[in-house]
């Protein structure tokens, strides 16, 4: 069973429509003690990084994933704001700790040229690292629907595994062991997204990185 | 690199035949309807000719004094794995958390917004301004004179369409939609001028409709007003334009826009 992490914010309709879509058996996890059983994990995410963290600290998510994710290795896929809030810090409404899954902050988009608006909404090329079984069966040039203010900038430059152009790289992926995460909505992006989530509902970290 | 957007709008009204449920209709000039059938079967040919986003708008629900109803949007995010934005009738937070919670991506707001400025603060402070869609809907005076009406284009509330587009930014909204009633349904093309005024002012992305008749109009819309996207529903409704020739017009001006879903 996959199980989404329900901390109050994000479409959560949409992400589990699109894993039953590709066959997954999904539930809608609001306590913390639900996730225990999980076979893979999915944090989805819309909205500000400092609410996102208090909400999962209050509803007492943040042990519970620290011992799936970082003890069990359970695999996970973090979307948009819920990639973000892997990292170490944000940045969004004042500097504030994330998971600190990955080391990486989360700054607020920089571009200079004006043509190039914040937030950045609409589908963007994606360059990725081919030898991620999460990215098979995509075509070499995909696009995939972004739509954040915000982005997150790794220390680790191995740990991004796909990018987009926009005034500049952008983060679009991340991963590392058994986590993975987007910056962009797989969820919303029509089949090239149904095909990423399909790649994680059989994915094996372990067998096939 | 970032592409230019097409969007339909589904705009949606109270059925003339069958009571409570809505209908997928087209306007003239926010007045004259035009009823064409079931929305959610209109957004899945919209799908399959990879429309970039889904706009649905519930035309009757700030009149009737309800939220726009969700019925439509939660049949087609079950099956439909694009961007949706929901609009109509929004007048709180609250609001805004139940439709994100049934399907929507993002939500416009229209009226509530010049009656409560307030509510665009705290829906993006609460969802982040990426899901705040400021939606204005205005008529020419005269040259480089536009003003904003609300209450589905019956009341005319005299504020100046730059001015409110960059305080709505100012307050929180994340994209503005822009919607010409003078062109609505007409068309004759995107109204140029203003749109070009407010893309220039605001530095968030832009939306604009009304008037959309020709493949050449989304091409002028992009290329001479600088939107990020371009909405319609008459052009879309009617099935009797090719979505998929009118995107390779478009990329054929040269401008970046997707081909395939």
């Amino acid at each position: 069973m996959i199980k989404i992490i329900d901390y109050g914010m994000g479409n959560l309709l949409s992400v589990k429509n699109a894993l039953e879509m590709v066959g997954a058996d999904v539930e809608i996890c609001s306590r913390p003690d639900d996730l225990n059983d999980a076979v893979r994990l999915v944090l989805p995410g819309v909205g500000a990084f400092r609410d996102c963290i208090g909400n999962l600290q209050q509803r007492g998510f943040v042990p519970v994933l620290n011992d799936l994710v970082l003890g069990k290795k359970i695999p996970i896929m973090g979307i948009c704001l819920g990639m973000q809030v892997m990292a170490k810090k944000g940045f969004e409404q004042g500097e504030c700790d994330g998971l600190g899954w990955f080391d990486a902050e989360v700054r607020r988009l920089q571009t200079i040229n004006p043509s190039h608006r914040v937030p950045q909404i609409g589908w963007n090329t994606i360059e990725y690292k081919n030898n991620i079984t999460l990215f098979n069966g995509l075509p070499e040039h995909p696009d995939f629907y972004f739509v954040h203010s915000y982005q997150v900038i790794c220390k680790e430059a191995d740990e991004i595994v796909a990018i987009c152009e926009y005034d500049g790289p952008v983060t679009a992926a991340i991963y590392r062991d058994n986590i993975f995460a987007t910056q962009f909505h797989p969820e919303k992006s029509q089949d090239y997204g149904l095909q990423i989530l399909k790649n994680f509902i059989r994915w094996d970290p372990y067998r096939n990185a | 690199m970032l592409k230019r957007r097409l969007i339909p709008k589904l705009q949606m009204k109270s059925s003339s035949h069958v009571a409570g449920q809505l209908v997928l209709v087209t306007t003239v000039n926010f007045d004259r309807v035009i009823e064409i059938g079931d929305p959610v079967s209109q957004a899945k040919i919209y799908e399959a000719q990879a429309a970039d986003e889904l706009i649905f708008v519930d035309l009757d629900a700030t009149r009737e004094g309800r939220l726009t109803d969700v019925k439509n949007v939660r049949r087609a995010a079950e099956e439909i794995f694009m961007p949706i934005t929901v609009g109509g009738g929004v007048r709180t937070v609250e609001d805004f958390r139940y439709l994100l919670s049934n399907g929507a991506d993002k939500v416009t707001v229209n009226t509530a917004a010049l009656k409560n400025t307030k509510l665009l603060t705290d829906a993006s402070r609460m969802f982040g301004s990426q899901c705040v869609v400021l939606s204005i809907d205005y008529k020419k005076v005269s040259n480089g004179v536009y003003e904003v009406w609300s209450n589905g284009g019956t009341v005319n509330t005299h504020r100046d369409v730059t001015e409110w587009a960059l305080e709505g930014e100012r307050l929180g909204a994340g994209e503005i939609l822009l919607t010409s009633i003078d062109r609505d349904g007409s068309r004759s093309g995107i109204d140029i001028e203003c749109t070009k005024n407010v893309v220039s002012s605001v530095s968030i992305p832009v939306i604009t409709s009304g008037g959309c008749g020709l493949a050449r109009h989304f091409v002028e819309g992009f290329k001479e007003g600088g939107a990020n996207a371009v909405c319609a529903g008459t052009y879309f409704s009617f099935k009797d334009e090719n979505p998929m020739q009118c995107r390779a017009q478009i990329k054929n001006a040269g401008i970046p826009i997707r081909l395939h879903k």
